[in-house]
């Protein structure tokens, strides 16, 4: 058998979940004809943006400590523990979480966080017969105010796809088993509505402060995959 | 399964462009790819080798080429079926004795064989629930598992316009559930009922579906 | 459009693959891609949702390869090109073309924080009669525009409730293409997961999916 032969056949083995070998295909030639503008992103990205950003920023279309500055700001300012700053102060005053369901854009501009991403919230409460998830089918939307910028597994085609249909199943995935006394809602973030969840608060937290009870709200509770435990 | 195969009614696929004189096969490995698939006699169920492609992922689907995507998954089919192992694959070279070959195609039963074919109708009574000129919906399911009723149909109206007779499901063969005969209908949706106001108002699509697939409307 | 994007009910995408600790980005140039797309689209010459569509349009197979952040650099690449704010000549030797005008960009630094504390709201305060009312029976119209489109396509024909009134806003399959923003109600629609999937769906569970009005029709 010729070496081209054997590589192909082995690259088909690798879906049958054989030792992983190098895709000969991708090295092949494009196979499927067509007119339409073909994005072929060179293999390294890093480069691209790299050149992309030095063109711009000479051409004076953007300025550099602008772009520094929306990195700095999603990388260590803007995150979950907004969102779970919210969720705490709703877990210890009646009154804040009332407001947080009724108006959700003033009630999360009150502990400061709103804007770009997050300018129309709503905040879905998890109880005991109701579990909230949310998912963007068709994009990525997502909260950033209070949670940032979403992980790859929200963004995925897998997520994307299957958390309508297969609710459950998504959040076994995610160790979360979901009995048939509770009712699930998966809300399709197409609109400008951007959505939180307001997780159940753990038993035997009572004594916790609204700053320790911050630490223990995940990202995935607020995204509704997870519940929040003692263990943060 | 909802797979990237069920192409109905997608858009961005990008134009058609089809090739001028187009050979049968583009390369050698093409023809010996499409003979492989045909002599191989493998011990799976009518529906496998069609379900084992929608089992692609999606990047891959796309990306390989018509009979890449047959080699795939007639590697993957023999190696599930044990007929060869991953070993071989990957060394090209036969470590097995054994064969479970249950037949082995010779060249002078080609001809014969291609005339025959392997008919997926089948002799056997069964009941059909619907007749001609019949108002049916095909039904909203959304089983993982292979099924020819596309999504571009489903909870869909449309009139049975002949019945073709008694063939096997594939659904339950590829599934192990056993060949369930039942009657396979050539049901026609008025385009407008696919696709909304939009479309013509005389065209149309006809779909084969099984019995299974439908319900009274 | 009914592009590979629209993956609500896919089967076939896999198990959801998640990461210990995922960092905001995980190679640098994310992070710029990020920025550089934020900051260009302060120019104006394109709103939110042309973008979205921009992406939608990347060529299924190269959807499917392509990270994240891959695909907002290819599709603001076409829309820059689109817009004439760089030419092919300038992408392929990373310079400006001789004689071009240096110009000065809108979004600064100091300007970031303006961005990112304002965002950019997509609500309209006009009055718009909304033609449907919470409680009320609606189906989604069964449309399959070749444009930009958010109502899925798994919704497509099938009848849910009116869960809320969210307000007038910008409609993304007008705005996408240029065709001014016809701000309208947007609603919060139940529909039981039966609905959507058939039988073998949970009894009790549902999907919520923000339409706009001309997405419904009355059931």
């Amino acid at each position: 058998m010729t070496t081209s032969r054997r590589d192909f056949l082995t690259a088909a083995v690798t879906a049958a979940g054989a030792a992983v070998t190098p895709d000969l295909a991708r090295a092949q030639e494009h196979d499927h004809d067509h007119d339409h503008d073909h994005q072929v992103v060179p293999s390294d990205p890093a480069l691209r943006v790299k050149a992309l950003e030095s063109l711009l920023v000479e051409k004076g279309l953007v300025d550099r400590a602008a772009l520094d500055a929306l990195i700095d700001t999603y990388e260590h300012k803007v995150g979950p523990r907004n969102g779970a700053r919210v969720v705490a102060r709703a877990w210890t005053d009646p009154a804040y979480k009332q407001r947080l369901l009724t108006n959700s854009d003033t009630a999360i501009a009150e502990l400061g966080y709103g804007g770009l991403q997050g300018e129309h919230m709503l905040v879905i409460e998890n109880t005991a017969k109701v579990h909230n998830l949310v998912v963007c089918t068709l994009c990525s939307c997502y909260p950033w105010p209070v949670l940032g910028l979403p992980p790859v597994w929200y963004k995925s085609a897998p997520y994307r796809s299957r958390a309508v249909i297969d609710p459950r199943g998504v959040l076994r995935e995610f160790g979360l088993e979901l009995g048939d006394d509770v009712e699930v809602r998966v809300w399709d973030s197409t609109a400008e509505l951007r959505y939180l969840v307001l997780p159940e608060r753990p038993a035997g937290t009572e004594k916790m402060s609204e700053e320790e009870l911050a630490a223990l709200v995940t990202r995935d509770s607020m995204v509704g995959v997870g519940k929040v435990t003692t263990q943060a | 399964m909802n797979g990237i195969h069920d192409m109905g009614g997608m858009h961005g696929m990008g134009p058609i462009n089809p090739e001028k004189k187009e050979p049968v096969f583009h390369t050698v490995w093409e023809g010996r790819a499409f003979a492989l698939s045909m002599a191989v006699d493998g011990d799976w169920p009518y529906g496998a080798d069609r379900y084992q492609i929608e089992l692609m992922p999606p990047e891959k689907y796309l990306r390989q080429s018509y009979y890449e995507k047959w080699v795939t998954t007639l590697v993957e089919l023999m190696v599930k079926t044990r007929m060869v192992t991953s070993a071989e694959i990957a060394s090209g070279k036969a470590i097995e004795r054994k064969t479970k070959a249950r037949h082995v195609l010779t060249a002078a039963e080609v001809p014969s064989v291609i005339a025959a074919g392997d008919p997926a109708s089948r002799n056997v009574p069964a009941t059909p629930h619907f007749r001609a000129g019949q108002q049916v919906r095909a039904r909203n399911m959304n089983p993982v598992g292979h099924t020819r009723l596309p999504r571009y149909a489903r909870g869909k109206i449309g009139r049975i316009e002949r019945d073709h007779g008694v063939f096997e499901f594939p659904d339950t063969s590829v599934n192990g559930f056993g060949e369930k005969p039942q009657h396979v209908y050539s049901v026609r949706f008025a385009a407008r009922e696919l696709w909304g106001e939009q479309a013509a108002l005389q065209d149309s699509v006809y779909v084969d579906l099984w019995d299974d697939y439908l319900e009274p409307a | 459009m009914n592009g590979v994007h629209d993956l609500g009910g896919m089967q076939d995408m896999g198990p959801v693959q998640t990461e210990k600790n995922e960092p905001v980005f995980h190679e640098p140039w994310q992070g710029r891609a990020y920025a550089v797309t934020r900051a260009m689209g302060a120019w104006r010459k394109w709103n939110l949702d042309a973008s979205r569509f921009q992406r939608e349009q990347i060529a299924p197979v190269d959807y499917f390869r392509m990270s994240y952040y891959e695909r907002w650099i290819v599709a603001l690449v076409e829309l820059m090109l689109k817009n004439r704010m760089v030419t092919p000549a300038e992408l392929e030797s990373g310079k400006p073309d001789p004689g071009s005008a240096k110009q000065t960009p809108p979004l600064t630094a100091e300007k970031v924080q303006i961005l990112i504390a304002k965002g950019v709201p997509a609500s309209r305060d006009v009055a718009v009669t909304a033609r449907f009312h919470s409680g009320e029976r609606v189906r989604a119209r069964n449309i399959n525009p070749v444009g930009h489109t958010r109502l899925p396509r798994y919704a497509r024909g099938k009848i849910g409730t009116i869960h809320q009134d969210h307000g007038v806003f910008v409609f993304p399959d007008t705005n996408a293409l240029f065709f001014g923003e016809k701000p309208q109600h947007v609603y919060s629609v139940r529909f039981a997961v039966r609905e959507l999937w058939g039988e073998q769906a949970a009894l009790q569970d549902s999907v919520y999916i923000d339409l706009w009005d001309d997405y419904l029709e009355p059931a």
